[in-house]
């Protein structure tokens, strides 16, 4: 049995619909172009090289080769006035936590995914963030942060955040139980969606009938859901994330910023 | 002139806070601080968790001129709250390089400065602190297709998490021998992984790996410097002056992949590997 989640592969597959796979590019990425756009997974790779990222955590290959598989799109697009959309699925327990990430600047290679995801967005490519599972911490930053829309599945298996549990108890000097008390008062150190949700920055939430692997109406679902997406992606900025009350003093700083500019 | 007179001559930029480090880099008398403390925009969330907040919410924003050019400096304070990053501090540094890139496209050629000592995401804060981040990466991409943005990574926090993210996005990096950089903080990857592979009491092995020098000596910055806030100085100002980098570092992911594909990742590492394996390209 394996300890790593299957969704992002699933849904990958299913979206995809058995679109060419783009070669030359490390194992634990799935990439392809379908009709919709170009499809792009992080997938756990059980023999990966580097061992502390074999769950399908974010590390030094799948960051750098994110933005191989992204720069491609952008270079390939580049003398077209119609720009292919991009579609992270985004199914990632972590970043990797290793010493030879941390020797080898993992930090680098993450910033060069979001580095290429920000320049997508940019050159007018509609960048979609399908969350499907975990969508954490320096991982998402890299796979789905940079998107111009995000989308989530409505399932418990379904969470952003900075930091797992037991982690973040160690570093704020609480046990879990306490961290687990105060989150539930604190709608940004909440784990569920419909708190992230409360933030303003999803697009939409989605609920479907098998999470684990779609169903033809869940995936009829969905597909159509990207579809509006990609049709509602007006300008490159993020600015579509501001204007939740949970996310007010966002919107006042920068509001106060331009005044005194 | 003589070691004593140097030492005397030499002030200590590490020793210095956020605000005194952003008026050291800024030309005499064009400090402008903007919302500073006695706007007292603070985080909305840490009182109910019993954390006191912070007038400027750690975080500083100054506009002025270095060496006569347009510049705003964004310096996290290291020492409230470990420089973490909530939602009012984040959106600071955001929304202040969204106004650099706007001032760009109407052909104000304002740069940008971040004076980074950070933990990354206050944990108090998640989601908001990570959501901000994730603007900062993106106004950084924004910002650099017209002005340079130098990141400065001095000590003594160092800058970790989705900040050496930021860090690893600008186009030039300065860094000291106090300085730190890395995504984990040794914490949290001894938790995760635990002790054989990373034992964060182990100070000497966490700089060596993570430390400034090494980070210098693997072509991961662009410029090492003493602690000196004259010799910093200068040196962030002579990046300015050369205007984009030809090639940005997070924009070489085929060289990377390159050289990883090439080493032997059976082994644990060692510092000297990574040097040997990063230091081929390097000017």
């Amino acid at each position: 049995m394996s300890g790593y989640s299957l969704r992002g592969l699933n849904w990958f597959n299913a979206l995809s619909m058995g679109a060419k796979a783009v070669d030359g590019l490390p194992p634990s990425l799935r990439v392809a172009d379908a009709d919709l756009g170009r499809f792009i997974a992080v997938v756990a790779d059980p023999d990966n090289r580097f061992p502390r990222a074999r769950n399908g955590e974010v590390g030094l290959l799948e960051g750098w080769g994110l933005a191989k598989a992204v720069d491609d799109a952008i270079n390939a697009d580049r003398e077209n006035a119609q720009k292919r959309p991009i579609i992270a699925i985004v199914d990632v327990p972590s970043q990797a936590y290793g010493r030879r990430e941390e020797a080898l600047g993992i930090h680098q290679a993450l910033a060069g995914a979001a580095d290429s995801y920000a320049r997508a967005r940019l050159a007018g490519h509609p960048v979609i963030a399908l969350l499907v599972g975990k969508a954490m911490s320096g991982a998402f930053l890299a796979h789905g942060y940079q998107a111009n829309r995000i989308i989530a599945l409505r399932d418990p298996g379904v969470m952003v955040h900075a930091m797992g549990k037991a982690s973040a108890a160690r570093v704020t000097l609480r046990s879990v139980e306490e961290l687990e008390a105060l989150a539930a008062s604190v709608p940004p150190m909440a784990y569920d969606i419909d708190s992230y949700a409360s933030l303003g920055l999803l697009w939409e939430t989605l609920s479907v009938q098998q999470i684990e692997q779609p169903t033809t109406e869940d995936l009829a679902r969905v597909t159509e859901c990207l579809k509006q997406a990609i049709n509602d992606v007006t300008g490159s900025d993020l600015k579509g994330r501001l204007g939740a009350s949970n996310r007010a003093a966002s919107s006042r700083v920068r509001e106060l910023l331009r005044a005194q500019w | 002139m003589t070691d004593s007179a140097a030492l005397l001559n030499k002030h200590s930029f590490v020793e210095l806070g956020a605000r005194q480090r952003a008026k050291a880099l800024l030309d005499a008398g064009t400090f402008r601080e903007l919302l500073d403390p006695f706007q007292r925009v603070m985080s909305p969330w840490l009182e109910r968790q019993g954390v006191v907040p912070q007038a400027d919410d750690g975080v500083v924003i100054a506009k002025g001129l270095l060496d006569g050019l347009p510049v705003v400096i964004a310096a996290i304070e290291g020492a409230f709250q470990g420089g973490s990053l909530g939602e009012v501090g984040g959106a600071k540094i955001a929304g202040a390089l969204e106004l650099a890139a706007e001032d760009n496209r109407n052909g104000i050629p304002t740069c940008a400065v971040l004076l980074l000592e950070t933990g990354g995401v206050r944990l108090q804060e998640a989601n908001l602190g990570l959501a901000a981040i994730a603007d900062i990466h993106a106004a950084i991409v924004d910002l650099q297709r017209y002005q340079p943005v130098v990141g400065v990574v001095a000590g003594s926090v160092g800058c970790f998490g989705g900040m050496s993210i930021a860090a690893a996005l600008c186009s030039y990096l300065l860094v000291t021998q106090e300085a730190r950089l890395g995504l984990n903080g040794p914490q949290v990857i001894e938790q995760e992984a635990g002790i054989e592979e990373y034992d964060s009491r182990d100070r000497p092995f966490i700089w060596s790996l993570t430390g400034g020098e090494q980070r210098f000596a693997s072509g991961l910055v662009d410029r090492y410097v003493g602690d000196d806030v004259a010799k910093i100085r200068q040196q962030v100002g002579e990046l300015l002056q050369q205007g984009l980098p030809v090639q940005p570092r997070s924009q070489r992911a085929e060289w990377f992949l390159q050289r990883l594909a090439s080493l032997d990742t059976q082994a644990q590492i060692e510092p000297s590997v990574v040097r040997g394996l990063y230091q081929g390209e390097r000017s």
